[in-house]
């Protein structure tokens, strides 16, 4: 692989709370590629979360550089919301527009910001829906949609914009068990077309399977970091064995 | 005259006190037409009330936006040309809201008309900018309320989309916040109706004052007076009704 296959590129970030004492990302350096899905593991307090919200600067690095297909992200004169454009967010809580349909969620910000024809929007919108099992559900609110149908509406919002990279923050912890099968399934298609994904989960058997690569943190750091086999079938690190033991 | 005549043979064998009573309304509402005091006072009184809750709240949404703005942001902003004007801009609301809230509206609305606007004839227009700029001060804190109940996942994802901060505002948390708060507003109005009761020390004709002068025309203080108490109390009692009605309706249709 080339220089011009990486997508993100983390170069020292650090992320402080309160002046210093809080250290939830202390001195990160990584590369995200184009393709790769990278999938980020660790203890809950492990920064996971700080770090994959640094990448669209949802959470403003104390220290760093992150550049985003070449461009500074963090410096004052880039323009950020064009850069987010490409950098699509599935969160947690799903955090559909509660009162828009399910279409309007999806064609609010095409519309807005590519400028794309009312009825491009709905379109594509629908192929997509179609994709994600939901192409009635178009006229649907939010609230009438189980959490599965929610997160996968969430992906599919995210993706009517086209982007270049799809950012997961524990897309499935928040869901029923029998609801995080459909939504997984939904990723690994992602996955196979090619899509460039950081997801943050606890579901290592997602990890494993479709991972390009699993980074390990712990307490602000990139502890371990490889192919899926050498983080799962013989982890050398001893944080990371005690991880893996209490989850697998 | 006819009017009385016919109006005396309509209530013809009354006891004696209620021979007084209606004396006295005729003496205070029919006679030259004295209940259009009344009526031109309740129309002024809506107009002035409508008028100026629409003024508050354009006034309150933006201060509610430039309060809830610097709130969210400043710490994250950094120094430069856009901190330091919504520095200044929050200052000014902050002035706005504490000026506003801790004077009574009364004063206000005098101020209004015999110094700032001290060559206006327009005394209607006054007091609706008078109880408009007062009404802004309250529908300020209730919108900015409304923004702070949306829950912060609204905003991160419509920024994550790549709205900026306003597009996010507009499109996204103004709108769950206006529903959220829309009783609150409603009831603003029905506030306004009352407090509006005061019009009368700029000259206006308002429904209290129409009640006064009634008073002042035919020296009884009891029927012109109840009468404007009623009048004020089925309109509250009606708007309320519809307040209570709408808020039944957002509940049901909670998605
Ligand atoms: N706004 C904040 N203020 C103070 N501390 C924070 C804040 N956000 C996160 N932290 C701290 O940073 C650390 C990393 O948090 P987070 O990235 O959410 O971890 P994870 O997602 O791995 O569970 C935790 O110790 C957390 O308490
Ligand atoms: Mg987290």
């Amino acid at each position: 692989m080339n220089d011009n296959d990486v997508l993100i590129s983390v170069s020292n970030l650090s992320k402080h709370y309160n002046k210093g004492a809080i250290k939830a990302l202390d001195n990160i350096s990584t590369e995200i590629r184009r393709g790769e899905v990278v999938v980020i593991i660790g203890p809950s307090g492990s920064g996971k979360s700080t770090f994959l919200r640094s990448l669209n600067l949802l959470e403003r690095p104390t220290e760093g550089v992150i550049t985003f297909e070449g461009v500074d992200i963090t410096s004052p004169k880039t323009d950020i919301n064009v850069l987010r454009m490409k950098m699509g967010m599935v969160f947690q809580h799903f955090n559909l527009f509660p009162h828009l349909s399910i279409m309007d969620n999806m064609t609010l910000a095409p519309v807005k910001l590519l400028k794309m024809s009312k009825s491009d929007a709905k379109a594509k919108a629908q192929a997509l829906l179609e994709k994600v099992a939901l192409g009635d559900r178009g006229n649907s609110y939010p609230s009438q949609l189980s959490g599965g149908q929610k997160q996968r509406v969430a992906i599919v919002r995210a993706l009517c914009m086209s982007p270049d990279v799809l950012l997961f923050d524990e897309p499935t912890s928040a869901l029923d068990p029998e609801m995080v099968g459909e939504v997984l399934d939904v990723m690994k298609d992602l996955a196979k077309d090619g899509m460039t994904m950081v997801v943050v989960t606890h579901e290592m058997g997602f990890a494993r399977e479709v991972g390009t690569r699993v980074i390990f943190m712990d307490e602000g750091r990139i502890v371990e970091e490889g192919t899926p086999d050498e983080i799962f079938t013989d982890p050398s690190n001893e944080r990371l064995k005690a991880f893996l033991a209490k989850v697998l | 005259m006819i009017c009385y005549s016919i109006f005396q043979t309509v209530m013809l064998k009354l006891p004696s006190w209620a021979q007084d009573l209606k004396d006295t309304f005729y003496l205070n509402f029919i006679m030259k037409k004295r209940y259009l005091y009344l009526v031109n006072g309740l129309l002024t009184t809506l107009k002035i009330t409508l008028f100026a809750v629409l003024l508050g709240i354009a006034l309150g949404i933006i201060a509610a936006i430039i309060r809830s703005t610097y709130d969210k942001t400043a710490n994250e902003m950094r120094m430069g040309f856009g901190k330091t004007v919504l520095s200044i801009l929050n200052a000014i609301v902050k002035v706005y809201l504490t000026v506003i809230r801790g004077t009574p509206v009364v004063v206000q609305l005098m101020i209004t008309y015999y110094i700032i606007f001290a060559t206006s004839k327009n005394s209607v227009l006054v007091a609706v900018l008078a109880f408009g700029f007062n009404s802004g001060a309250y529908v300020a804190e209730i919108i900015r309320s409304g923004i702070m109940s949306i829950d912060n996942g609204q905003f991160e994802a419509g920024r994550s989309l790549g709205f900026n901060y306003i597009q996010t505002m507009v499109y996204i948390i103004i709108p769950q916040a206006f529903k959220n708060v829309l009783p609150a507003l409603a009831n603003e109005f029905i506030v306004l109706i009352k407090e509006t009761s005061v019009s009368g020390y700029v000259g206006i004709m308002d429904l209290t004052r129409g009640g006064d002068v009634i008073r002042s025309r035919t020296y009884t203080a009891f029927m012109p007076l109840i009468a404007v108490a009623l009048i004020y109390l089925v309109i509250v009692i009606f708007f309320s009704r519809l307040v209570s009605v709408l808020e039944r309706r957002l509940r049901n249709s909670e998605r």
